[in-house]
């Protein structure tokens, strides 16, 4: 089987069991790929996990660099469009469903049980994330809780802050 | 946070949708969901705190990344497949551009240390945006007291006791559902 249909194939079954994000399929999407497959090291596999941190836009975009890399551009396209399309087409209809429920009773009981977990699930996120960025110094620690700070009070635009950041850590202060 | 704003701004064209995810995309470092929070909620003003809030929790508990599911959910809301697609379209374009400009740059992916310098600053500054993201979700929630407990509960399980996702999910999400409707209004 070409590498581009184990792909299409994996991924497009990983979608609908990646609940909680890409992330909790991150383990077996390495398995795949290294493991079973040998298609890059893993060393190479945390050097994409790191390209995928640092550029804008979804963690889930890792999937697109292992794509790359397996069959180039095409690989990324169809390694891409094969994670998104059954969560998002399961996503479309699911909210519309949704939509029509709106105003009844056992909804509005779903949604205010789901939002103290979701909120709890965002608040996690950051911890681990602070958690793994301060590994090393109280430089990031500072960053982190300033940071904190300022978008919780001010009115401030994030992205100042994260140039801000950037500099601090060129300048090996973090 | 409420709206500063009286009355709902109009409902967005899907070329709208396509601009205001885009700008989510592009300033989505260290992830996207606290800037797709603020375009949707502090600056466009499309969604309240409270639908941002309904919505996230809807797209967390499907499968998929949870912010690309956000952009269906949100672009159906106003123009079905089309707003979907749009909204889609604009929250990947450029984060894939870049992400494919950096690998065919670091070619094998040989050499990413010049840069690490540089991301730790700006990771523990994401890390920061995060938490701030969940706070302001958390102020409504926390003259409810059942709320808070299952807010706590759930940061517990997953940030200091480090229990795998799903099953805390699966636990957590039916008992705090049960708890709401048993003392609905």
């Amino acid at each position: 089987m070409s590498p581009l249909v184990t792909i299409a194939l994996r991924f497009t079954v990983l979608s609908l069991v990646a609940v909680g994000g890409v992330s909790s399929v991150l383990p077996e999407i390495h398995r795949v790929v290294v493991d079973v497959h040998h298609w890059m090291t893993d060393v190479q596999f945390t050097q994409m996990f790191a390209i995928a941190q640092a550029a804008p836009g979804p963690n889930m975009l890792i999937v697109a660099l292992v794509g790359w890399h397996v069959a180039g551009l095409p690989g990324a396209l169809v390694a891409t469009a094969a994670i998104c399309a059954p969560s998002c087409t399961l996503s479309y209809f699911v909210a519309r469903v949704w939509e029509r429920f709106r105003g009844t009773p056992w909804r509005g009981a779903v949604e205010a049980g789901l939002a103290p977990i979701t909120v709890g699930l965002v608040l996690a996120t950051g911890w681990l994330v602070a958690r793994g960025a301060q590994d090393t110094s109280w430089g990031a620690a500072g960053i982190t809780a300033a940071v904190v700070v300022l978008v919780t009070l001010t009115r401030v635009n994030p992205i100042w802050l994260f140039a801000a950041a950037g500099i601090l850590g060129l300048l090996g202060l973090v | 946070m409420t709206s500063p704003l009286a009355g709902a701004p109009p409902a967005p064209t899907p070329r709208e949708l396509y601009r205001g995810f885009f700008l989510a995309g592009a300033r989505g470092f260290g992830g996207t969901m606290p800037w797709a929070r603020r375009m949707l909620v502090e600056e466009r003003r499309w969604l309240t705190a409270q639908e941002f809030t309904d919505l996230f929790g809807l797209c967390n508990f499907l499968p998929g990344p949870n912010v690309v599911n956000l952009s269906i959910v949100v672009g159906a809301r106003y123009h079905g497949p089309r707003g979907s697609l749009a909204a889609f379209a604009g929250l990947l374009t450029l984060p894939l551009a870049v992400v494919l400009t950096l690998a065919a740059l670091y070619g094998r992916f040989g050499e990413v240390a010049g840069v690490d310098a540089l991301l730790r600053g700006v990771g523990a500054a994401a890390a920061g945006l995060v938490l701030a993201t969940g706070l302001k979700m958390a102020v409504p929630l926390a003259r409810r007291p059942r709320a808070l407990a299952f807010l706590v509960v759930t940061v517990a399980a997953i940030a200091w006791l480090r229990w795998p996702l799903v099953p805390v999910l699966l636990t957590l999400a039916p008992l705090s559902v049960l708890a709401a409707w048993v003392r609905r209004p």
